[in-house]
């Protein structure tokens, strides 16, 4: 990762000891950085959120817009300078449950923007609320007793609507991480990457996952890689999170069809 | 048999928060949670380049160069 992608003075970020969004952005400047791609040409634009504090700490040109109206605006960006990258920065509440209609209408449009989820499964900045994405049975602020609901599979919601790049990752597998950024980024279309952070504060105190360092090393044992998945039978799944790329096909709305590639 | 690459680890205190992923995460034991709850580099010369507490940094505070022994 280049140092001058960083605006060093705004550092240290404002994020908990331990928060992951800090390891989701080091990848995807890392993935920016590998692309090379003009630091002129890239927008970050992020909701509001723990997450979306993460484009304020870029040397990007950067929004920082209404809790959940992000893909509106990059929407907006991206049809008003076709030649920008538009990435969009949200977290799970953000993207999935205020924005989760603007995600969906943007996946069904095909809108060439990348979103990239900060996924730590509880609103962090707001204090440890349930969000779409609070597995079952996890207790959170607002579920003391365990969470009812059923979450959402994001990637599975963002392929149903239409999306025709969706990838899921996590934080111990940077790697994994910035190869799926990069994919997402140069992919023509909307691309999703539903980077699996960890809150450690209140997600994984209040469930008692260990400290910071554990939640992290601990993905190694709650995280199956799709091609090994497909090998295991489904009990052997059971309470595991594949990672990898389900959805990788070529756009095929009759707008991207229709429309000049280059006008005059 | 080649020597032996050196590792020169810069970290950035000012930016710390001594969360301990580093030391979670290095192979090598090279850091350590101090009896004061500070990071600390111990044993800076098993580091094996390996990069993990670098992409696993989330406050951005460390960096791994080789030496370049001319």
């Amino acid at each position: 990762m280049r140092p001058d992608f960083l605006r060093s003075e705004r550092l240290p970020n404002i994020w908990c000891p331990g928060c992951g969004n800090g390891i989701v952005l080091h990848a995807l400047l890392e993935a920016i950085d590998q692309l090379q791609l003009d630091p002129d040409k890239v927008v970050l634009v992020s909701g509001i959120g723990c997450s979306s504090r993460a484009p304020a700490y870029t040397a990007f040109d950067n929004v920082h817009t209404l809790h959940g109206r992000a893909i509106p605006v990059a929407t907006g960006i991206k049809l008003a300078n076709p030649d920008l990258t538009v990435i969009v920065v949200t977290g799970d509440g953000d993207g999935s449950a205020i924005g989760g209609n603007h995600l969906i209408h943007a996946a069904r449009r095909d809108v060439d923007i990348t979103v990239v989820v900060f996924n730590n499964y509880n609103y962090g900045m707001t204090g440890g609320q349930a969000s779409p994405l609070t597995p079952s049975t996890s207790i959170t602020t607002t579920t003391p007793n365990g969470n009812l609901d059923r979450p959402f599979d994001l990637v599975k919601l963002a392929a149903g609507a239409g999306a025709t790049y969706a990838a899921r990752s996590g934080i111990y597998f940077t790697r994994h991480l910035i190869d799926h950024l990069k994919k997402a980024i140069t992919h023509d279309g909307f691309s999703l990457v539903d980077a699996v952070a960890q809150c450690p504060t209140y997600f994984g105190r209040f469930n008692k996952k260990g400290s910071a360092g554990q939640m992290v090393t601990s993905q190694k044992d709650w995280m199956v890689l799709k091609s090994v998945a497909e090998k295991r039978t489904p009990e052997e799944l059971v309470g595991k999170i594949i990672i990898g790329e389900f959805v990788n096909i070529e756009r095929r709305t009759p707008a991207s069809a229709g429309a000049p590639k280059e006008q005059a | 048999m080649p020597e032996k690459k050196t590792f020169k680890i810069t970290h950035n205190r000012n930016w710390c928060k001594n969360c301990g992923i580093c030391v979670a995460v290095c192979p090598k034991k090279v850091y350590e949670i101090d009896r004061n709850d500070r990071h600390a580099i111990i044993n800076p010369q098993d580091c094996i380049g390996c990069q993990m507490c670098v992409e696993h940094c989330p406050d951005f505070a460390l960096t791994v160069e080789e030496v370049k022994n001319e």
